[in-house]
């Protein structure tokens, strides 16, 4: 614990407030003039040597100043800062990149046609077809995980006790790290174990990703019902209501707000699966509004197609990937606002 | 009492009127406990059958004679377990290079939002970062084959002209669809998780030993390093073992940024040596029927046992964690 | 039509630990019954066996003989929730439904149970039970307002109204002013002291000048060292029990040679 030796001089010598702004603006302006000396400057190229030098430069400042102890402080905050700095390079450059890339053919037309009778460099055809098979197979995804999971939170709240519930809670905190192409197999294993090997249907998909969705439903719902405080149950108890009125009536409407944003961000989780749609439900290029039978345009892999295709392809991609992120935005949105404005008022 | 009104005749006859309503009642309780129980077991089963299904679809593959396997296009190996090999070889590799980028990263964006940002921006900054675990991974494949490889050629060029003496940096090609490539974009996809956990944990720091390292004049770095850090560090290592899962059987950013090869090479600069498992899958499995179906099965059974362990271990520690700090 | 209670050589266990021991205790219809002690000496336990609500703690079991109105509580076929239905509870700290108005609180007991009920039986449900916990005048205006807007007194007559719209014979009492303000505890005092004309009461209260204030008898339970059960050391008229106890542990207890 010698680090932590008390400091006997209250009034010890420290940096001017100022020194770290005076210290970035110069290891800024000395990285910008060296980008400029070499040939064509990179803004990462540059970003990166003002970083470096602005530690360098407060460290070495710190440390005569102030000591080795503070300068080692402050170094671990300019890392901690560039640590998060760091984390916003993909999220800025990727959400950039879709947007002025993905806004190319992205219109009217790209959201209402499909892709029949397109080919080499028409730019016209569109992804109603994927939008229309994303819906349809997450939606019956939503339909199969939403009553499983809730019952399943459900009774590891309410009613699970001893080996069992330990065993299922266990194992749902596996199952949210299966592997999404391993959910893809399972469900192709399934049905063509069923159907016979050359079956393809988009439920088949839901299949799949009920297996990815289910888990994290149950993790949220189950969050959501332990917040409920259990002097409500008993206040319905002791007013004479059945052990599942009191849950259907009172706990669940307690939480209802965060079960559905709880939901809500599940199904947004799972609707930008690319693997096991690809190796399940596979590609079409016109509309299929059968659930039951045949393969089924969906709009990552529609992406990934189009990505694999190449040309004009490639755009289409970056719209698709557009529309992808706008969907999965406006679910993480809505999700935030009926958390935000329908749970019940603090007491 | 103002309403004198007399009690309802229900009184009268004491607890055991038990009103006609308690019949349903009772049948509707035991279908609900019903119901909850069932979709408790069925999440066992599930689990089960999804381990049984992928042993009997990968059972013809794992009895087939080689000579049967090699009828197969795309099947270079003298076996099964040849075949296997790379590839596990290629997903581990790829999955460790991104947990090395991906959780030091995490622990400083942690530690900065818990321990740095002003207060009243923490959870915007967090939600930020939550952010990119929204985002889908087709996406993550596009940007990673269309941006970032052209940003890290330059990179790449100088990490093997000046430092290609080191065998793992050799002989870099562009374009960068190596497996270092592959390792970034990972590694951003998996940074979420590791930090939402890793957040948590230092968030749980309790206040007393924080208070009592700066009580005896520790500066921040010091106070985080003998409070923050050691009290977090079982949360950290089961976090990363998340991380690590996800990394294992991430699918599309594999598929679109990688140049696939089977071998067992530690040229991280070089394009075409290795493959994962899951985006092989993907690769192949659209064109696959009969024989190839169960082999690319099989290696996906393998790809399952892999993460189940590796999810299993993390999950243990996390429990153990729980055990023994009480309050949790 | 309130009824007595009858209590005859119960024990309370919790898994293997038994928290209460060998009551035996009478209480007649239309009466206030207190029950003091210290900390700990399984008073709530035994109010929560009165009406059955100890079973909601997992491991919870009786052992012994509970009979309110000649009726056997714990006799075979008999549904805990009917008898919940009979035996009314009020809580420590208020705990209004937060999703529900101030009427629908008051008419959970008959909503919560699917049960149909005319919406000029409810209106008149809602008035009568309001006016019953003295709250009538304060809501009457803002019967659709959350239950939770109003302040700790008004939700705990909030609760003891949403009570007694069920019609119980028999209304328990768990220290329901033990979060409440000097004033807010007064107007629930008033209210109980109106309240026996219609139900049998049994309170459990820390505050021994509000057990003398309220309750026409009060019992002492008492736990000799920690690990031992509770058990009720006395119980007689109140003005007894506070004038001239037989029981040392009870005298030492009142006048505050306790702990």
């Amino acid at each position: 614990m010698t680090a932590l030796t008390i400091e006997r001089d209250i009034q010890a010598r420290r940096l001017p407030a100022r020194a770290p702004w005076l210290v970035g603006a110069g290891a800024l302006a000395v990285s910008l003039a060296v980008g400029s000396l070499g040939s064509g400057p990179s803004v990462p190229a540059v970003v990166a040597l003002a970083v470096v030098l602005y530690a360098v430069t407060l460290y070495v400042l710190s440390r005569a100043v102030e000591g080795p102890r503070r300068a080692t402080d402050r170094l671990a905050g300019i890392a901690v800062t560039s640590a998060f700095g760091l984390a916003m390079i993909p999220l800025v450059s990727l959400v950039w990149i879709v947007v002025s890339r993905g806004l190319r053919l992205f219109s009217i037309s790209f959201l209402s046609t499909d892709m029949v009778g397109i080919f080499g460099e028409m730019t016209e055809g569109g992804a109603v077809h994927a939008i229309v098979g994303t819906l349809l197979v997450t939606g019956a995804a939503a339909l199969i995980s939403i009553p499983v999971g809730l019952f399943t939170a459900i009774y590891l709240v309410e009613y699970g006790r001893g080996p069992l519930a330990r065993a299922i809670t266990f194992l749902v905190d596996v199952m949210t790290g299966i592997p999404s192409i391993v959910a893809g197999l399972f469900a192709f294993a399934l049905f063509t174990l069923i159907f016979g090997p050359a079956y393809r249907a988009g439920i088949m998909g839901a299949v799949a990703l009920a297996v990815l969705m289910t888990p994290v439903v149950i993790r949220s719902v189950e969050e959501m019902l332990r917040l409920v405080p259990n002097e409500l149950r008993e206040a319905a108890y002791a007013l004479g209501v059945p052990k599942w009125l009191t849950i259907v009536k009172v706990v669940l409407r307690t939480a209802a707000a965060g079960i559905v944003t709880g939901i809500m961000l599940a199904v947004a989780r799972v609707i930008g699966e690319t693997a096991p749609l690809l190796i399940t439900v596979g590609q079409l290029n016109q509309m299929n509004w059968d659930l039951f039978d045949g393969r089924m345009m969906t709009l990552p892999v529609f992406a990934y197609r189009q990505y694999a295709q190449g040309g004009v392809g490639i755009d289409r991609a970056w719209a698709a990937a557009l529309t992808l992120i706008l969907i999965v935005m406006a679910l993480n949105l809505l999700a935030r606002l009926i958390s935000r404005y329908f749970a019940p008022k603090a007491r | 009492m103002t309403v004198g009104t007399p009690p309802a005749p229900v009184a009268a006859a004491g607890p055991r009127a038990a009103d006609r309503r308690t019949g349903s009642h009772v049948w509707g309780g035991r279908v609900f406990a019903g119901l909850s129980y069932g979709s408790g077991i069925l999440i066992l089963l599930v689990l089960a059958a999804v381990a049984v299904f992928l042993v009997v679809q990968a059972l013809p593959a794992l009895t087939a004679d080689p000579t049967e396997l090699e009828q197969i296009s795309w099947f270079r190996a003298e076996s099964l377990l040849g075949y296997v090999g790379p590839l596990v070889f290629g997903t581990v590799l790829a999955a460790l290079l991104a947990l090395a980028m991906a959780v030091p990263v995490s622990i400083g964006i942690a530690l900065f939002i818990s321990h740095y940002a002003p207060r009243r921006l923490a959870q915007g900054l967090g939600y930020l970062v939550d952010l990119l675990a929204a985002i889908p991974s087709v996406v993550y494949g596009l940007w990673g084959a269309l941006w970032l490889i052209g940003v890290l050629d330059p990179v790449m060029t100088w990490l093997s002209s000046t430092l290609g003496f080191i065998p793992i940096f050799a002989g870099y090609q562009a374009p960068a669809k190596n497996v270092l490539t592959a390792a970034v974009v990972l590694a951003v996809m998996i940074l979420p998780i590791i930090t939402a956990v890793a957040r948590e944990v230092f968030l749980q720091t309790p206040r007393l030993h924080e208070e009592a390292a700066l009580a005896l004049g520790a500066t921040r770095w010091e106070m985080i390093r003998t409070a923050v850090l050691p009290f977090g560090r079982s949360g950290v290592i089961s976090a990363a073992m998340l991380g690590l899962g996800r990394a294992l059987g991430e699918t599309m950013a594999v598929l679109m940024v990688l140049s696939p090869g089977l071998l067992f090479s530690f040229f991280l600069l070089k394009p075409g040596q290795h493959q994962t498992i899951a985006a092989n899958i993907a690769a192949q499995f659209p064109e696959a029927a009969g024989l190839s179906v169960s082999v690319l099965i099989a290696t996906g059974l393998a790809l399952f046992v892999i993460t189940f362990v590796v999810n299993f271990v993390a999950r243990a520690i996390v429990a153990r964690r729980k055990d023994f700090s009480g309050a949790n | 039509m309130p009824q007595g209670i009858q209590v005859k050589d119960l024990n309370i266990f919790y898994g293997d630990f038994r928290a209460v021991a060998d009551v035996d205790m009478e209480i007649e219809s239309n009466s206030v019954t207190a029950l003091i002690g210290p900390s700990g000496c399984g008073k709530s336990t035994f109010l929560r066996t009165l009406n059955r609500m100890h079973e909601v703690v997992p491991g919870a079991r009786v052992e012994g003989n509970v009979q309110i109105g000649g009726v056997d509580l714990y006799g075979k076929g008999v549904d805990p929730v009917a008898v919940r239905r009979e035996v009314g509870m009020v809580f420590q700290r208020p705990n209004p439904f937060p999703t529900m108005s101030i009427a629908d609180n008051v008419l959970a007991g008959v909503k919560l149970n699917n049960r149909r009920i005319s919406r000029s039986d409810a209106a008149d449900l809602v008035e009568r039970s309001l006016r019953g916990a003295n709250l009538w005048k304060e809501v009457k205006d803002r019967l659709d307002r959350p239950g939770s807007s109003l302040s700790g007194g008004q939700q705990q007559r909030l609760c003891i109204a949403r009570a007694i719209a069920v019609e119980p014979s028999v209304l328990l009492m768990d220290e329901p002013c033990s979060a409440l303000d000097p004033i807010s505890t007064l107007a629930i005092e008033e209210l109980i002291s109106q309240l026996k004309e219609r139900y049998t009461i049994v309170i459990v209260t820390h505050n021994m000048q509000q057990a003398a204030r309220v309750s026409d008898r009060t019992g002492f339970f008492n736990i000799e060292n920690t690990g031992d059960p509770g058990r009720l050391v006395e119980i007689d008229d109140t003005a007894t029990m506070f004038s001239n106890p037989s029981q040392r542990a009870t005298e030492d207890y009142i006048s505050g040679r306790f702990g």
